[in-house]
């Protein structure tokens, strides 16, 4: 199979957008959360709650940006937990977070066991359309690429543009970051540091949240066990490898989706003799591979993992 | 609200704390059973009599605590290092699949070699395997929690190819399994007509070997100050990589054993779903115990009531054994708020 032809296919580089979706969502989240100093490792329990109460939301009769809305409020509450933890009481970022990971996870399980007890294929909800926006949607290859996607994934682009305003160019996003490196010199200027953080993690983990709601109301249309796979850490990995910029945490989400979507295709088009199992690793092997690229100059916010507790040094 | 950090904790307070954890974490699950339209004491009453209400309930709660209390060991030693080792579920199958390579047929010893040659290979392979992240972590700075969590991921995909593909026993009536380990290499069972076998006692051996090194030699005074000050210990000297890279051939190889241990002991043959979790799980429990290397065995028990409670529980009552997940992670938030209010002491004012 030629590879260089996939490049000149329209489907290639939708699905590419499609994939990358929850991932910019992810990174994004785990992004804002990390530049206020707070590592927040419950992203994989925090997009799993996601992606069950957004699909038992419109399951139970509710709409579908309702349930994207609901999602990101288990976000937020899920947030609002792990800075409880780590931003007031100064706990273990690394232990509370695969807490809230174990808790996500056990509990959307538990609770979607618990709407529908005896059910061996998990029903169906119909997701988001595809959009169909007049004049851009017919542009040629944009059109199909970025207007032609499901409205989620057009929010996530626009998040990234928000969030980098924002984080770089006004005041709550200098407070925020310098929350991340000097939370003594922003208490000195009269910030809240707490509150700044607290803020952060929450609005950190609704973006998660969301990214995981993406997986059951636009890519499928069902819930399953163990549907996020991964793909959380793999969001952590995508930061680092960003450097904690928005702009290249969607570029890294893009070119990570990019290979998801060839080792996909080579996968199902190719009769070669490698397993596909092997082309399953390749995400994590890359986001290994992004991780160690980047870590050795990686410039991590000064203040991440270190707690702020007022007059201890 | 102000946090005052206490200047003596008393050692009532220190055995007390997990307890305390413990009971808060089940008055908040009752609120799930409650939600199943069952009685929050009726079920929990359920839960310890399926788990520890006969001889055979008892036997099976030990058979799990097993490879709970490597796995909370192998935790245990390198977060005690600062070294997060997440991938204990990696490292199990690791264990795991030596045993499936070393144990099928390729080589054969008398069970009183095999076992231990098995369980050594097991181990130096789980080790070895923990080095890779443990070594890009000191050389490239790469963050060892996320490559040791993405290869749990990898090393899955690995035993997945495995047994549907060249390891797969043609005499399992295409079930994706591998073929069964040699009668030489099966652990013996410890209770006649239980499941309860010789790794229960291997177990406790490592939990006791752990607990001897952490406090009475050199090694494991070396993990506890590289732990507590990477700086501190560095300049006073002490060989700081060499006790990283020894903490990590321990906690991959003790991780590993739980792989050895479960194949040999309970299954036979090399799965899928040879562990549900445990490699996680013992996070949970090398927590409940505040790291110390005896209190795994306690916790290890306690995580293993819970889940084979929650079996016998959810089917006499009408709920998802999900339940026993969730209990375990509330368990895990809940130690930390105890653990930390033995440290320090909130006032308002």
């Amino acid at each position: 199979m030629d590879i260089l032809s996939l490049f000149l296919e329209t489907g290639f580089w939708l699905a590419m957008v499609r994939m990358a979706t929850p991932l910019i969502f992810g990174t994004m989240g785990e992004l804002i959360c990390e530049r206020a100093g707070v590592l927040n490792l419950g992203i994989e329990g925090i997009m799993a709650a996601g992606c069950m109460s957004g699909w038992t939301w419109v399951f139970l009769g509710g709409t579908l940006w309702g349930g994207v809305l609901f999602a990101a409020c288990v976000g937020a509450a899920l947030g609002l937990l792990h800075a409880v933890f780590t931003v007031h009481l100064g706990l273990s970022q690394h232990v509370t977070g695969l807490g809230i990971t174990m808790l996500g996870v056990s509990l959307s399980s538990f609770v979607f066991r618990m709407v529908l007890p005896q059910v061996t294929t998990p029903p169906k909800i119909v997701p988001f359309a595809p959009l169909d926006i007049p004049v851009l949607s017919t542009l040629p290859f944009i059109g199909p690429v970025l207007f032609s996607q499901t409205a989620l994934t057009l929010l996530a682009f626009i998040l990234v543009g928000v969030t980098a305003y924002v984080l770089l160019r006004t005041p709550l996003g200098l407070a925020l970051r310098m929350v991340g490196e000097n939370p003594l010199a922003a208490e000195a200027q009269g910030l809240s540091v707490l509150g700044l953080r607290t803020g952060a993690v929450m609005v950190g983990s609704a973006f998660m949240a969301v990214g995981g709601a993406f997986l059951t109301l636009a890519a499928f249309d069902a819930f399953y066990i163990g549907m996020v796979n991964g793909r959380g850490w793999i969001c952590i990995a995508l930061v680092v490898f960003s450097s904690w910029k928005p702009g290249k945490a969607l570029l890294g989400a893009l070119l990570f989706a990019a290979f998801d979507a060839i080792q996909m295709r080579v996968q199902q088009q190719s009769i070669s003799a490698i397993p596909y199992q092997f082309y399953l690793m390749l995400p994590y092997l890359c986001s290994i591979l992004a991780l160690i690229t980047m870590s050795r100059k990686a410039a991590y916010p000064k203040a991440l993992l270190v707690p702020f507790r007022k007059g201890e040094r | 609200m102000r946090l005052e950090p206490r200047e003596s904790v008393a050692l009532g307070w220190q055995v007390g704390a997990p307890l305390l954890a413990v009971i808060i974490a089940m008055a908040l699950c009752s609120g799930l059973i409650l939600w199943a339209g069952a009685s929050p004491l009726s079920a929990w009453g359920l839960l310890l009599k399926g788990a520890l209400g006969s001889t055979f309930a008892l036997t099976e709660t030990l058979t799990r605590a097993t490879p709970l209390i490597f796995t909370g060991l192998a935790v245990a030693v390198a977060f005690r290092a600062k070294l997060w080792n997440i991938g204990g579920e990696g490292q199990f199958y690791v264990g795991a699949c030596m045993a499936t390579w070393l144990g099928t047929g390729l080589i054969t010893l008398p069970a009183w070699l095999m076992i231990p040659f098995l369980f050594l290979t097991g181990a130096l392979a789980g080790g070895l395997f923990l080095l890779i992240p443990t070594w890009l972590k000191t050389q490239l700075k790469a963050d060892e929690v996320v490559t040791t969590l993405l290869l749990n991921f990898v090393v899955l995909l690995v035993v997945n190819w495995l047994v549907f593909g060249p390891w797969k026993d043609p005499m399992a009536m295409g079930w994706p399994q591998a073929a069964p380990v040699i009668d030489q290499a099966m652990l013996p069972i410890l209770v006649p007509k239980s499941s309860l076998h010789l790794g229960f006692i291997l177990a406790l051996a490592c939990a006791l070997l752990m607990w001897w090194m952490m406090r009475f030699t050199i090694w494991g005074f070396e993990i506890r100050a590289v732990g507590a000050s990477l700086k501190a210990s560095t300049f006073a000297g002490m060989p700081v990589r060499a006790t990283i890279i020894r903490t990590a051939l321990l906690s991959g190889g003790l991780a590993a054993m739980a792989g050895v241990s479960e194949l040999c002991g309970v299954k036979g043959y090399l799965t899928l779903d040879l562990s549900p979790g445990f490699g996680y799980s013992g996070i949970v429990v090398a927590m409940l115990a505040a790291l110390h290397p005896l209190g795994v065995v306690l916790s290890a028990i306690f995580i293993a009531v819970i889940y084979i409670g929650a079996d016998s529980m959810s089917r006499a009552i009408n709920i998802s054994n999900y339940i026993a997940d969730v209990t375990t992670a509330v368990c895990l938030l809940m130690v930390l708020l105890a653990m930390f209010l033995t440290r320090y002491r909130i006032r308002w004012k």
